[in-house]
């Protein structure tokens, strides 16, 4: 019961087969009892969850009920959540109570979700693992030796292990698609501007994203449906019409739901870095997709073997600018002892941040300083718009592109550690995605001879969510990847509902 | 060959808008630490900026009053350094591209007459909160309440060639802010400043010295002062055989004399890049055409007018087109009745004194423009003389009502009745035979002796054209 999907907690809870009360309590109940080995939570409240719950349920006896009320879910701890701690995995925020909430928090909180929790990330969202968060690394419930990818490392595990049927996550280079992927479930990054930036502690303002992990595509729909929308406190919130992103979802379809459909397959992203049985899982993918009635088509993207190096020269950039308020002057962590302001400075962000956040602002810092802008950060900028045009030339011959999410499957814990630009090579098929804004979701398409899921990455042309939802939800139809469970890595006497 | 000094200001007009530049939070003066300063402005995690349009507005209302172009879009810069009034680490500016470009400001050089400025740009920032080095021992006190307030930065051309003529441009620059109502001006709270960029070389050199920079003077006596001594510190420098060291200095008021705050290697790598945050400004043509329709006539225009059709002097249509306040008193005093060049001389003698005797702002007055044409058209239509006027505005400066009420009220109406006065006439001179004697052997004072008398017997209501020339006639008969 625990581990269903959004759509059929809803419709128990529409029913009153189950009350939110009820669902909430067992899930805290099984986050108490299988947490403690995954660590994907960084934040709990029983009686505040148990409170919204029963609002929830309120909610609903008056006749007010939205598709999500009283379905529980978990924020990412980059989100602000008004009373929470939020400390986006990091030191210089340890015990950081916010005193607002984020745009998309607000959204699923007035749509009648329960949080049950904040989840672990990488700090401030830089990381492909989840290891780099100072609360200790979130663990694969695949295999609690591997990673769950990151940097919403803590969102995707939750997900997976049936402790939440939702999560909300943010991707800058893939950080909600590659842990979809290594956890095996589906995250969803819609179009840059879809979903406000408001209350999200910034890393990469023009990369940012908030999106969502859900078990299935029609979940992601449910969430976006809620989360998105135009807010005038984030300038670069899209202003456009409210749009349902379940409407294809529900349309009736026959054998070939995904007749006239063109998938476009970039040579690129078959190359020989590709894992071999992510290759096979994401072909085998394709051709379920073309037995539904689509066909697949070889493109091009030209420039896009850029997208990494161009990601982590403006990544880093706008991160070292980003975080420079985290000065222990108003707020978070200040050294103890200092000699003089330089020193205060100095000693806070020191301790207070972490080796690859450090790395990143000395980085970020270097190609933004005097004599060096044009070489890096100009020249990054017009890169970027190159593969922005590869993309869009790619879409008049196709509508989607698929490929693997990661060219790997997940990784045991400390592999990557010591190695920045292999873990940076995690992001190489998604962060192309965050550079030209477009949507992107990654939904599981099988598994490694280990028994670790394996994403396959469906792209869109910008404002194309309800489409490349509309191909994942037809594939799930199709499919069963997505029911999986990893339960058997966990107590079977815990599983109590 | 003379030493020249070589000028150029960069001047900090805080826009009057109600809210900050990119939070809804209040830009009111005044207020206990940190009330004025929203999440937004303490930079809280994850808060964004979101654009200020009236900001905006303003900075275009400038642009189109110094003839500058209005860039149709223009794209904010973060300039990043860290200090604890900064909360964000950095502050938003606009860098590569300003909102306005290029443009003029006409000024009366006391040095070289007429003289045009030339603008590099005008380009709009956020201000930072400030560091309170007092009460807290030991300690530095943080107040953000000024953090987000919306600046114009208006740079000029190394243009001017004096201390003088610095005041002056600045002053112009001030008045002109005000007119447009872009800004409040008021320099004791910080609302207008100035940094002056200064360098001196031999007269006629083509070659400009090593500049440095004295920042933030907030009133026109400490320009004058700080670029008078910084002038003749480079000029004493230069002759002793040293050379100007490129630094941006602070002058200090107590001791009128400026100091070195941070020379050219401590300058800091601001690391500028285009503000993800907020998109570039786009401004289209039809806002800045609304715009342009509803800029009042400026200063240089209104001058212009008052010349070729007041036919005033060119100090006086200065003199009147100081503030805004001036020239609308005047302009509706010359609507209410008033003849152009008695108004002209009212507006800038009786009523300047009365403002600035009551201490107050030439706009929040006791009697309007209006009413003081009505007044001045009672001595225009020979109800009045003007000494019985002065009488009139005191009374009406105290609120005893309108000039046609006092005037009733007290009895002032000016005697025009040729009989009346004859009679009058007659009576003094038959009373002061002694006075008509002396006129008759030519002194002519005792003329004005004369009129004295029968002005005092009138208590001063007789119309002293008529009485003057009925005494002339009477003194031939007598």
């Amino acid at each position: 019961m625990i581990a269903r999907s959004i759509a059929e907690l809803g419709r128990a809870l529409a029913t009153k087969r189950l009350s939110s009360v009820e669902l909430t309590t067992a899930l805290l109940d099984r986050i108490e009892a299988i947490d403690p080995r995954l660590n994907a939570f960084l934040a709990r409240d029983r009686e505040r969850s148990l409170a919204e719950a029963r609002a929830a349920d309120a909610q609903r006896a008056a006749g007010r009920a939205t598709p999500l009320t009283g379905i529980p879910v978990a924020h990412k701890d980059v989100l602000m959540t008004a009373g929470w701690k939020t400390t986006c995995g990091s030191r210089m925020l340890e015990g950081f109570v916010a005193p607002y909430s984020a745009f998309v928090v607000e959204r699923l909180a007035l749509a009648g979700m329960v949080l049950v929790g904040k989840t672990n990330m990488d700090e401030f969202a830089m990381g492909s693992s989840t290891e780099n968060s100072y609360f200790g690394p979130a663990r694969n419930p695949w295999n609690l030796d591997c990673v769950p990818g990151g940097s919403s490392g803590g969102s995707a595990a939750a997900v997976a292990a049936g402790l939440v049927p939702a999560a909300t996550g943010t991707d800058t280079g893939g950080s909600i698609r590659q842990p979809a992927a290594l956890s095996g479930v589906c995250g969803i990054k819609p179009t840059y501007g879809a979903c406000s930036r408001y209350g999200l502690v910034a890393f990469a303002s023009s990369l940012d994203t908030p999106g969502a992990f859900a078990r299935d595509a029609e979940g992601c729909a449910l969430l976006l449906n809620a989360m998105a929308g135009h807010d005038p406190r984030d300038s670069t919130s899209l202003n456009r019409p409210v749009e349902d992103y379940s409407r294809l979802l529900a349309a009736a379809a026959g054998a070939k739901p995904l007749a006239g459909l063109r998938v476009g397959l970039p040579r690129e992203y078959f190359g020989p870095g590709v894992d071999p049985e992510v290759a096979a899982a994401v072909q085998a993918a394709v051709r379920e997709l073309e037995k539904l009635g689509a066909s697949a088509v070889e493109v091009t993207l030209p420039k896009v073997e850029l997208a990494v190096p161009v990601y982590y020269v403006i990544a880093p950039a706008e991160a070292s600018s980003n975080l420079a308020r985290f000065d222990g002057v108003r707020y978070g962590h200040r050294a103890a002892r200092y000699a003089d302001l330089t020193d205060m400075y100095k000693k806070t962000r020191s301790q207070g941040f972490g080796a690859e956040v450090k790395r990143r602002i000395l980085v970020g810092t270097y190609v933004l300083s005097h004599g060096y802008y044009d070489a890096y950060y100009l020249k990054a900028q017009q890169v970027r718009r190159l593969i922005a045009e590869g993309f869009k030339r790619a879409y008049r011959d196709c509508d989607v592109i698929a490929g693997p999410t990661s060219p790997t499957p997940a990784f045991p814990i400390g592999a990557k550690a010591d190695d920045p630009v292999q873990m940076y090579l995690n992001d190489i098929f998604t962060v192309a995605g965050n550079l030209t804004g477009a949507p992107a979701i990654s939904i599981p398409c099988g598994f490694d001879r280990t028994g670790l899921p394996i994403g396959l990455q469906i792209q869109g042309d910008a404002f194309a969510e309800s489409v490349i939802l509309n191909v994942a939800h037809r594939y799930q139809q199709a499919t069963d990847w997505h029911t999986r469970e990893p339960e058997p890595v966990f107590d079977r006497e815990i599983q109590s509902l | 060959m003379a030493w020249e000094a070589v000028i150029g200001l960069e001047a900090h007009a805080q826009l009057s808008t109600r809210s900050k530049i990119f939070s809804g939070a209040s830009t009111a003066f005044g207020a206990a630490p940190n009330t004025r300063a929203s999440a937004v402005d303490i930079a809280l995690p994850g808060v964004l900026p979101s654009m200020n349009k009236g900001a905006l507005e303003r900075a275009i209302r400038f642009g189109l009053a110094v003839g500058g172009k209005i860039n149709r879009r223009s794209v904010f810069a973060r300039k990043n350094y860290f200090y604890p009034d900064l909360p964000k680490g950095y502050q938003i500016s606009q860098y590569e591209i300003p909102v306005v470009q290029g443009g003029e400001v006409a000024i009366q050089s006391p040095t070289r007459g007429d003289v045009r400025v030339r603008l590099t740009r005008a380009h709009l920032e956020e201000d930072a909160g400030k560091s309170l080095h007092e009460d807290f021992h030991g300690m530095t006190g943080i107040d953000l309440n000024r953090a987000g307030t919306p600046l114009l930065e208006i740079v000029s051309e190394p243009d001017l060639r004096s201390a003088e003529e610095a005041v002056a441009y600045a002053k112009t620059l001030h008045a002109l802010v005000r007119w447009i109502g872009i800004c409040d001006g008021n320099m004791q709270e910080g609302s207008f400043r100035v940094d002056a960029n200064v360098s001196v070389r031999q007269g006629g050199d083509p070659k400009l010295g090593t500049r440095c920079e004295i920042k933030n003077l907030n009133s026109f006596r400490f320009l004058q002062h700080a670029l008078a001594f910084e002038i003749r510190r480079q000029i004493a420098l230069i002759e002793d055989g040293g050379a100007v060291e490129q630094e941006t200095r602070l002058y200090d008021p107590e001791r009128d004399e400026t100091r070195p705050m941070r020379t050219k290697e401590d300058a800091q790598d601001y690391r500028y890049f285009p503000d993800p945050d907020l998109p570039p400004l786009v401004v289209e043509e039809a806002w800045i055409e609304r715009i342009r329709a509803e800029m009042p006539e400026l200063p240089a225009a209104k001058q212009q007018r008052y010349v070729s059709e007041l036919l005033l002097s060119r100090s006086e249509a200065a003199g009147l087109t100081a503030t805004d306040a001036l020239a609308h008193t005047f302009e509706d005093a010359v609507r209410a009745g008033a003849e152009p060049k008695q108004a002209a001389n009212w507006v800038l003698g009786e009523f300047s004194a009365a403002v600035n005797k009551a201490g107050i702002d030439s706009g929040d007055v006791p009697v309007s423009g209006a009413e003081l044409g009505a007044l001045l058209a009672r001595i225009r239509d020979g109800t009045i003389s003007g000494k019985i006027a002065k009488e009139v505005f005191d009374a009406m400066w105290a609120g005893e009502g309108s000039a046609d009420a006092i005037i009733d009220q007290r009895g002032l109406r000016q005697i025009s009745d040729a009989g009346a006065i004859e009679n009058v006439v007659e009576k003094v001179l038959a009373a002061n035979a002694a006075t008509v004697a002396e006129y008759k052997s030519g002194k002519d004072k005792a003329f004005n002796a004369l009129v004295g008398k029968v002005m005092a017997v009138t208590r001063g209501k007789a119309n002293p054209a008529q009485v003057n020339a009925i005494l002339r006639r009477k003194l031939v008969d007598a």
